[in-house]
Formats: C-alpha cells, sequence, structure tokens
C-alpha cells in the first residue's frame, strides 16, 4: 500500500469520492465555525477596533495563497519525473484556486489597510511580493490555456512552475531591498512558536486557518476530478472519432 | 557555436530592422514619458534612472519571439536539437546574439536618451553599467520565455506576460543601482547583487530553457 497507487485516475477517483463528502463538511464547518467565531465572538481590539476581524479570513487565505503555488510546485515534480498524470491535473486545478486565494488575501489586506494605514496599497515588500506571485498565477493558468496537446502543457507549465518558483523567492527578496514596509511580522511565527495574536483571536484564527486548508483541499481533489473526466471524455470522443 | 552566432547575427541585421526597430522603440517610449508626467526637469532628473531602465526592458522584450519563432517555422530548430551541439549551448549562443543585437544597442543608447530625460551627470556611469551588468540577464531570461511559447500561434502577448515577472529581480536590482547612482550613492550592493542575478541565469536558465525547447519540439 503505497501513496503511489493513488496516481492511478480510478484509484484516485474512489477515493477521492469517497472522502470528499466528509472534507466538504468538515470544511464549511470549521470556516463557518472560525469565521463566525472570528467576526461576532471576539472582543475588538483595543486600538483598531473592530478593522481586526478581516485577520480571519486575510491570514489564513495568504497561508492558501503560498501553499496552493508550493503545492503546485510538488505537482509539477512529481509530474516531470514519475508522469503521472493526476499529478500534473491536479497542479492545474489548483492554480485557480490559488489565485482566487491571493486575490482575497490582496483584497480584504487592501481593505484593511485603508483605515488602518490611510492608505489602500503601499509597495511594502510583503504586499508587493503577493501581486508578483498573483501574476506568476496568471501566467501559469494562460500558459494552460493557450496549448492544446494535454501533455505538452503539462510538461511546459511544470517547467515554467519551477523556474516561476525560483524567480518568486528571488522577487520576494529583491523586494525586501527597499525597506522594511508597513506590513507588520509574521503573526504565527511556526519556527519561534512566540505569536504576537493574543488567545480571544487566536483560537477562532486556527480554526479558521483549518478551514481554509480543508476547503481548499476539497476544491482541489473536486477539480483534479472534474480534470480527469474532461481528459476522459476527450479520449472517448477522439477514439469514437466524433471529436470537434 | 560561433557559426551559428554569426548566422544569427547576420539575419537579425539583414532581416528586416530587428536591429533598428529596438533602438526606436526605446527611443519613443522614452521620449514619450514627459509627454505624460510634464517637462518639469527636477522631477525627469528623478525618475530618469528608472524610465530609462523600463524603456530598455521593454525594448528587449518587443525583440524576444524573434529569437525562436523564425527558425521554429522553417526547421532550423530541428536540425540544431539534432545538432552534435547541445541545445543547451545553442539556446545560449541565439540568447547572446539577441544581447549583441538588442541589449547591447540599448546600453549605448542609454546615455543619450537620459541627455532627454535630464538624468545628473554622475548617473551616466552607473547606468550604462548597470545596463550593461543586466541586459545579458534579460536576453536569457527572455530566451526561456521565447522557448515556452515557440509552439503557440500568436503566442506574443502571452510572451509578455510570462516573462515580465521574471524580470522583475533583475528590474528592481538595476533601476536600485542606477538611481542610486544618480544620486551619489553608494551603488555596490544593488550592483552586486544584479550581477549575481545575472551570473546566475547566464550559468543556469540555459537548462531551462532547452528544457521547454525539447518538450515544444517533440
Amino acid at each position: 500500500m503505497s501513496l503511489w497507487e493513488y496516481a492511478n485516475p480510478v484509484k484516485f477517483l474512489r477515493l477521492s469520492e469517497r472522502v470528499l463528502p466528509v472534507l466538504w463538511v468538515l470544511a464549511a464547518a470549521s470556516v463557518g465555525t472560525g469565521l463566525i467565531w472570528g467576526f461576532f465572538f471576539t472582543p475588538d481590539e483595543r486600538l483598531q477596533g473592530s478593522t481586526v476581524k478581516i485577520l480571519f479570513l486575510h491570514v489564513p487565505a495568504a497561508l492558501m495563497a503560498i501553499n496552493a503555488w508550493f503545492m503546485m510546485l510538488v505537482d509539477s515534480l512529481i509530474w516531470l519525473i514519475r508522469r503521472h498524470h493526476v499529478s500534473a491535473l491536479a497542479a492545474k486545478a489548483a492554480a485557480p484556486v490559488g489565485v482566487v486565494f491571493t486575490l482575497i488575501a490582496l483584497v480584504t489586506g487592501a481593505i484593511w489597510g485603508q483605515p488602518i494605514w490611510g492608505t489602500w496599497w503601499v509597495w511594502d515588500p510583503r504586499l508587493t511580493s503577493f501581486l508578483i506571485l498573483f501574476l506568476f498565477y496568471l501566467g501559469y493558468i494562460a500558459l494552460w490555456e493557450a496549448i492544446e496537446d494535454p501533455d505538452t502543457a503539462a510538461d511546459l507549465t511544470s517547467v515554467l512552475c519551477l523556474v516561476g518558483s525560483v524567480f518568486a523567492v528571488l522577487s520576494r527578496y529583491a523586494v525586501q531591498f527597499w525597506n522594511q514596509g508597513l506590513h507588520q511580522g509574521t503573526s504565527v511565527p511556526v519556527a519561534t512558536g512566540e505569536r504576537s495574536v493574543a488567545d480571544v483571536f487566536w483560537q477562532p484564527l486556527l480554526i479558521s486557518m483549518i478551514g481554509f486548508g480543508l476547503l481548499f483541499l476539497a476544491l482541489v481533489l473536486y477539480r483534479t476530478g472534474t480534470e480527469i473526466r474532461i481528459r476522459r471524455t476527450a479520449a472517448l470522443l477522439a477514439r469514437t472519432g466524433a471529436r470537434g | 557555436m560561433n557559426a551559428l552566432l554569426i548566422r544569427d547575427l547576420r539575419l537579425a541585421v539583414r532581416a528586416g530592422g530587428g536591429l533598428g526597430l529596438g533602438l526606436a522603440f526605446f527611443l519613443i517610449v522614452v521620449v514619450l514619458v514627459p509627454f505624460a508626467v510634464g517637462a518639469n526637469t527636477d522631477l525627469l532628473s528623478r525618475i530618469a534612472p528608472g524610465v530609462l531602465w523600463i524603456g530598455a526592458l521593454l525594448a528587449c522584450l518587443l525583440s524576444l519571439d524573434r529569437i525562436l519563432a523564425l527558425d521554429f517555422e522553417d526547421g532550423t530548430l530541428d536540425l540544431l536539437a539534432t545538432a552534435p551541439v547541445p541545445l543547451e549551448a545553442a539556446l545560449s549562443i541565439k540568447a547572446l546574439a539577441h544581447w549583441i543585437t538588442t541589449g547591447l544597442p540599448l546600453v549605448l543608447a542609454a546615455p543619450i536618451l537620459g541627455v532627454l530625460m535630464s538624468l545628473p551627470p554622475q548617473g551616466y556611469l552607473w547606468l550604462v553599467v548597470s545596463l550593461l551588468l543586466g541586459t545579458p540577464a534579460l536576453s536569457v531570461i527572455g530566451t526561456f520565455g521565447a522557448a515556452l511559447t515557440v509552439g503557440i500561434k500568436r503566442g506574443g502577448l502571452l510572451l509578455s506576460l510570462l516573462v515580465l515577472p521574471l524580470y522583475v529581480p533583475t528590474l528592481i536590482f538595476g533601476a536600485e543601482a542606477a538611481r542610486r547612482g544618480a544620486a551619489g550613492a553608494d551603488v555596490s550592493t544593488p550592483m552586486l547583487l544584479m550581477a549575481g542575478i545575472s551570473a546566475g541565469v547566464i550559468a543556469l536558465m540555459p537548462f531551462a530553457s532547452a528544457a521547454a525547447l525539447r518538450i515544444n519540439l517533440r
């Protein structure tokens, strides 16, 4: 029993069909709990008032925006090395989800920044690198769309994803060069374990982050299933000669 | 490899003025800027390094699809791919030819356009040095973009979308070095970082370009 068994589309579909209903429920429950708890049952922050509550949307979305790209990177590597079609299709399925999360993070950040920083947008390193990540997502999706042959498209987008990752990291450090910027440091430092968020906000935030993770997983599994079925339909049509 | 370089240079010079086109585009972009932001000399001299960098970058972008598209259409690339020279080397040479025909003229033209943008006197040297070190990176990264999109019809717009985000680090450090030079500040940090990026992409990018091109020629 190895993980690679699920590189078989049939097995993948069977598993994801069994897992998905549970995953949808869990994701909806934890996103719902996290957001409702965060929006309605936390006190207003001392200095920022209720604006701070956008945190429960902003932080999980930003977290998943980066992790989605990371997942695409791993998928691309698996596709290039082991040629599992499911892997390439999962990367394709994850990109639009990632782009939406990036957009949510950018927009909620702007909405929060307007009253607190007094501006919708600043060329702060974090904001800028997220904007660049957004552009990389757009390029990646556009390349998928532009190429007709699915295997060529999978290969080229994988190469782009690898190269793009290197340049995304480079850009991340290049923009830091200007200044440290307005954006506060990370609120959830994994390495040190010392967080700057008070417990009242931390608990719903944690649930919301888990919820966004589950939601991402459910969406990607669902979309990958759709991609597999699209591929099968195309193959069937090609076999019966009814393509067009 | 020398033969390939000479062939590419000849083609670029003779076939339809690709050489002059990039330069003319650079000129026009830079000339349009004062029309858009006003002819205030102080303002212009402050934004001059950035505008010149953006202009050079866009002019470079304009000619990227020429690197491979024509050779793809007439089958030259298939021959190159089966030639004893590794495809990585062939693509490096093509990037070099692109740099000589596009990057180098831009570097040489930049100081002249700097006059139009009332660039401060101490800025000229560092502008030229930063462009000289940065434009090879633009050509090499651009070759990767061209290799990715070579099989796509009307891939020009897509090429821009893919390549421009990749240009970001080079542009940040290059323009920063030129800006610091114009302001009379110390340029060594951004200049060294940009030179590092150039050296890194020249060494590594041909492998990615060749991988992408092999997929497209399959």
